[in-house]
């Protein structure tokens, strides 16, 4: 399996993530500039957490509009694996390969901090290696990450087995006060269509070492490897 | 030409800041403020100086980049 991580002027979770998939992957990740729109075949293209082009405008606007995220959404179009983190998940919506947007947070404060997420299904690319249900901790840092559809776009979301993952309690029930940021419905990520992108708020690749204090977050990375070999 | 581009939440849409603003103003005496929304201003110069041309420009402009429509409404202002 082949990934690479696209590395924007603001990123900060790229070292991290290349990190994790060195861990998973047994080999190195391909970092890409964004300046360079040309690079190498590979079978899952990550974009890592940060503050892409200083978050101008609005988050992950003017990524996505850099040249590199046209060649991503044209091989997402073709079926390679997209994972957002965090401003990549920011990213993700701003070029609509994901429904939806991410907002201020609805508290207006920026959250740090490990939240649980209940895994709403374990088929697919980036989930497989978890439990239908499961209940696992991954932090957050983020300032938006309220996510905002209408609700037609949510149901049909739900509808189509569209949502990744959402913010619960450690039991694995859903509530307000579980919910660090407002986000409708608890949403803490979602999938395109194809389940082949996936876009979500927290971070697996700060909890993928035993060193870090956790590695709910490395069953993702396993889970893509094994899925993309 | 001058374009200045009004970019606003739409109807519905929750702003936790106007809230916040709103909840401010009240704070330092300014009864009966309701319905704060807080929005965006961009001030640029165009070399078009068609009307109906620059207008179609912006509006491209808004809906590429200046707005994100899920969430945003935006409304144009062109002077000479």
């Amino acid at each position: 399996m082949k990934a690479a991580v696209i590395v924007f002027p603001g990123s900060n979770c790229d070292r991290d993530v290349q990190v994790a998939l060195r861990q998973s992957m047994g080999s190195e990740p391909l970092m890409v500039w964004h300046k360079d729109s040309d690079f190498d075949k590979v079978d899952l293209i990550v974009l890592p957490g940060g503050f892409s082009y200083g978050d101008y405008l609005r988050c992950g606007a003017m990524a996505a509009n850099s040249p590199v995220m046209k060649e991503v959404v044209a091989r997402a179009q073709k079926g390679v694996a997209v994972l957002g983190i965090c401003n990549g998940f920011q990213m993700l919506t701003e070029t609509g390969l994901v429904p939806g947007v991410l907002m201020r947070n609805a508290d207006l404060r920026f959250v740090c901090r490990d939240v649980t997420i209940k895994v709403e299904t374990s088929q697919s690319l980036f989930t497989a290696k978890y439990e239908q249900g499961e209940a696992i901790r991954i932090p957050v840092a983020h300032h938006d990450g309220n996510y905002y559809a209408d609700d037609d776009t949510l149901s049909a979301l739900e509808d189509r087995g569209q949502i990744a993952f959402r913010y619960c309690d450690q039991e694995g029930k859903l509530s307000e006060a579980a919910n660090p940021n407002g986000s409708q419905r608890n949403i803490a990520g979602v999938y395109n269509e194809t389940k082949t992108v996936l876009g979500l708020m927290p971070h697996p690749e700060r909890l993928a070492d035993p060193k870090l204090g956790g590695t709910d977050g490395r069953a993702l990375f396993d889970g893509l490897v094994e899925a993309l070999s | 030409m001058k374009a200045r581009v009004h970019v606003t939440l739409k109807n519905g849409v929750l702003d936790p800041q106007g809230k916040a603003i709103e909840h401010a103003l009240s704070s330092l005496g300014f009864d009966g403020v309701n319905d704060v929304r807080q929005g965006k201003v961009i001030e640029f110069s165009l070399s078009e100086s068609d009307p109906a041309k620059a207008r179609a420009e912006v509006e491209a402009m808004c809906e590429k980049l200046l707005a994100n429509t899920v969430i945003e409404n935006y409304d144009i202002e062109l002077n000479a």
